[in-house]
């Protein structure tokens, strides 16, 4: 006996959860899809940008998507830095796969471990117009801080997508990711890209992790349950494919969000991780790019 | 007598790129054989398809009457077929000897007890004059050295065919020589070869036979000094 | 020095460790011990899969938890279930776990290896935190007895002992494999996975192998678990922290020998122990991580390495080097 209008709902929270974990997404679909390195830290630096919002919300009542946007430099110079560690520690040695994945492993953990040092282990919301309203059509419901949110995370890849394939730093930052010797052969310095690359992939993770505490309450351990999601949707979405990314982000939010209203929220974390295991049984190189 | 490999409408593409288009290769036991082609012409994806590091789409590979398709790399090698490559990949945690311990104990499963096997080891070494170097590690070694132990490394699991994938790029007129009378030793030992080479005069000296590849399809296959007089081989490499 | 002789020295300072413990005349030591002892076994195991063969695993916690699990669930079935019994269940179906999940991704990169590791310990969490029978999300509660089942010991020593025996059988192991036909094997895949694959080492297979030891031994280290915490919850259970230690544990002692972790273990172990007494336990953690990044980037080889090849005495050295038989 299936109810249409919990169906109905469901699937319109779905899209725009789905249209939010593209958000999240795109900074690994940066780093892991085009510069092949496994960032597992980046949902730790979402929540960081989350709670780097808040502060700003609550000290000063700024709105927390304009705030991460404001941070977003400095989300930049931090990922310049770590790349910059990665690079000299790991890829020139050529010994990338063990330690560079232990790298971020640990950054992950001590950035969770240093948001409950700072912040504690309380829920934190922030305060905005939007937060509470809902918009209603017919049986279905809206809420704006699912609807705001995706939206915003669409503007970001759309922003992303045109300086990727329009400006000249974004084309040869797609250049290195596939052929950085030939790259170098043309005097250009592929450290460099990679570096604005994943300066920008952990800029990415501001905004996300602004529009993320939108859409829920946030407290330092809820990165790990985005660390499946994320991988999941990059590689079925295909490495490095936008489209890609956004069509199996919206593919995951539906699912979790028909599994938590029709079987309990409390499975919702194994239905990503589930699907990742899937597909990297079955399907690695995704529905759109390479293998 | 049927060929020691056959190769039969071989295909493989990336995406929609096809990196290899029907390709038909037989090779007779004790034969030398020359791929050349010119850069990205399918060579070295074809060598791969044949020892199992790609999974081709199409067509089938046979090896001394054994299908090798659907094999992993692991089963063909103790088939017999053993390759070195383009640019070596030794094991670098490990000693020289230890390098080619690993071949003698897995593809050959050599049970012989320690002394057996280090001696092994050590007559491996000498034949391409690295005994000296044997507890050293890969990365005191220099370019030729690294060659020569990849292909020691190929040989110790004593195949019956062996494709030596470019092992000359980048030697002295002298390197060369070293390696190419190498791979006349082993040919006169009974090891049939496979030499995928730019270097023409080393080709030309080594093969009995020529097999040229473009844009991922054969064009010619026969006595070398006919073959390089084709016009469509020398189109391919002078241009038109 | 042989298999066999090596075995008998572990049991010696093993017997030494014990003796030491007893006479320092206060149970504390017991239960600080027993928790570096479990992470000898966890960095060890990890190890195996993690040093010799190159493939990280993130989902220690999974393994080890379920191993904790299975207790819980073998106490309700079948109570008066001896420990050492529950061990080797926990080390079967960790061991089948790892063997299933193994043979779904390890035939890919290692970076997706390492990524399902995650995957698998998360739904594990799920499937416990959702499974009332084991305590759902509300835990698990466990009687601990007061006497060990032999010589009228404090349960606390039996336990101390078991996860003592457990140890010295997870380094001996350890060993044996690096020096042996398959270590030589999970080296070469370390080293260069295609060459090795083309030199006839059948490396799927060896991964295998690999990934069900390694769980396997998890899983038996968090068997006895439940009574040792008396109460058992899965945020608990599977936290992240025992992923952490297992991986800075090797890497800070180095992973080239059974040594590292060992040393990596004892070191970090006991810091803990001591830190968590001190300072607060999220403050111990941070530390944790921190020297995980700092080893990591400045430390390649560990303790060990640094150490130096001229510093160290031959002897020491050849004692604690990587697999020469």
């Amino acid at each position: 006996m299936l109810s249409f209008d919990l169906l109905g709902n469901a699937l319109v929270s779905g899209l725009l959860l789905g249209g939010f974990y593209a958000a999240v997404t795109i900074g690994v679909s940066i780093s892991f899809g085009m510069l092949d390195i496994v960032n597992i830290a980046h949902p730790a630096f979402i929540v960081l940008g989350s709670y780097c919002a808040w502060l700003l919300n609550t000290w000063i009542g700024l709105d927390p998507i304009l705030a991460s946007v404001l941070l977003a430099p400095l989300f930049y110079l931090l990922g310049a830095a770590i790349y910059q560690t990665y690079h000299v520690s790991f890829e020139r040695r050529g010994d990338q796969s063990l330690r560079g994945l232990a790298f971020f492993f640990g950054l992950l953990f001590i950035t969770e471990v240093g948001l409950v040092l700072v912040f504690g282990v309380d829920y934190r919301l922030v305060q905005a117009a939007y937060v509470g309203t809902t918009l209603h059509f017919g049986v279905i419901d809206v809420p704006l801080r699912l609807l705001v949110p995706c939206l915003v995370s669409l503007v970001l890849i759309a922003l992303l997508y045109q300086f990727l394939s329009r400006t000249f730093i974004g084309r040869a930052v797609q250049a290195v990711a596939q052929d950085p010797l030939a790259l170098r052969l043309m005097a250009a310095d592929p450290v460099r890209l990679k570096r604005i690359a994943f300066g920008i992939s952990i800029a990415t993770a501001s905004i996300a992790g602004a529009i993320l505490i939108v859409i829920q309450p946030v407290e330092p351990s809820v990165a790990r349950d985005y660390i499946g999601r994320v991988f999941a949707i990059c590689v079925l979405g295909g490495l490095g494919s936008f489209a890609g990314t956004v069509l199996a982000a919206i593919g995951l939010g539906i699912m979790e969000s028909l599994t938590a209203t029709f079987y309990g929220p409390s499975w919702a974390p194994a239905v990503a991780f589930g699907f990742l295991l899937g597909t990297l049984a079955l399907r690695p190189a995704g529905l759109f790019g390479r293998g | 007598m049927t060929a020691l490999l056959e190769v039969r409408g071989l295909s493989k593409r990336f995406g929609g790129f096809v990196a290899l288009g029907d390709i038909d290769l037989d090779v007779a036991e004790g034969e030398r054989v020359g791929l050349i082609g010119p850069n990205g012409s399918g060579k070295s994806t074809l060598v791969n398809c044949v020892c199992g590091t790609l999974r081709h789409e199409g067509g089938t590979v046979r090896f001394a009457g054994h299908a090798l398709n659907g094999l992993p790399p692991y089963r063909r090698t103790r088939l017999g077929v053993a390759r070195s490559f383009q640019l070596p990949r030794p094991f670098v945690g490990m000693s020289l000897a230890d390098n080619l311990r690993i071949p003698l104990e897995y593809a050959l499963r050599h049970r012989g007890g320690e002394a057996a096997i280090a001696a092994r080891c050590h007559a491996l070494l000498a034949s391409v004059g690295l005994e000296g170097k044997a507890a050293q590690r890969p990365a005191e070694l220099t370019q030729i050295e690294m060659r020569k132990l990849e292909l020691a490394r190929a040989m110790a699991a004593e195949p019956r065919l062996l494709i030596a994938d470019e092992a000359m790029a980048g030697l002295s007129h002298q390197e060369v020589d070293e390696i190419l009378a190498l791979l006349l030793r082993l040919n006169q030992q009974g090891v049939t070869v496979i030499m995928i080479e730019h270097i023409m005069r080393a080709v030309m000296q080594f093969s009995q036979r020529l097999v040229v590849l473009v844009a991922g399809r054969k064009i010619a296959d026969g006595e070398p000094d006919l073959v390089i007089r084709d016009p469509e081989v020398e189109r391919a490499y002078l241009g038109e | 020095m042989s298999n066999t002789r090596f075995l008998g020295c572990a049991v010696l300072v093993a017997a030494l460790a014990y003796g030491a413990a007893v006479a320092v005349h206060n149970s504390y030591v017991f239960f600080a011990g027993y928790v570096v002892l479990q992470y000898i076994v966890l960095a060890t195991a990890w190890n195996v899969l993690g040093g010799y063969t190159g493939y990280v695993n993130f989902g220690v916690a999974g393994f080890f938890a379920l191993g904790a699990y299975c207790s819980v669930a073998l106490v309700k079935l079948l109570p008066g279930l001896p420990i050492p019994a529950m061990m080797l269940a926990g080390a079967f179906v960790s061991g089948v776990v790892g063997l299933g999940m193994g043979w779904l991704t390890l035939r890919l990169r290692g970076a997706y290896f390492s990524i399902a590791t995650l995957a698998m310990a998360v739904v594990l969490q799920t499937l416990m935190v959702n499974w009332e029978y084991v305590g759902g999300s509300g835990g698990a509660y466990t009687m601990r007895p007061q006497r060990a089942p032999f010589f009228g010991l404090d349960y606390i020593q039996y336990l101390f002992l078991l996860m003592l025996a457990l140890a010295v059988s997870a380094v001996c192991i350890a060993r044996t494999i690096e020096r042996s036909r398959l270590g030589r094997g999970l080296a070469a895949i370390r080293d260069d996975e295609l060459a090795a694959e083309a030199s006839g080492v059948p490396s799927l297979r060896l991964k295998l192998a690999a990934t069900a030891l390694s769980g396997a031994l998890m899983g038996m280290a968090g068997a006895p678990l439940p009574f040792y915490v008396t109460y058992l919850d899965p945020t608990s259970a599977f936290s992240l922290s025992y992923a952490v230690n297992s991986i800075a544990m090797p890497l800070i002692g180095g992973t080239a020998s059974w040594a590292g972790p060992v040393i990596g273990a004892v070191l970090l172990g006991t810091l803990q122990q001591v830190a968590t007494v001190t300072i607060s336990s999220a403050l111990n953690l941070l530390i944790v991580g921190v020297l995980l990044v700092v080893f990591v980037v400045a430390a390649p080889n560990g303790i060990i390495g640094l150490s130096g090849r001229r510093a160290t005495a031959p002897r020491l050295r050849r004692f604690l080097a990587p697999g020469r038989p």
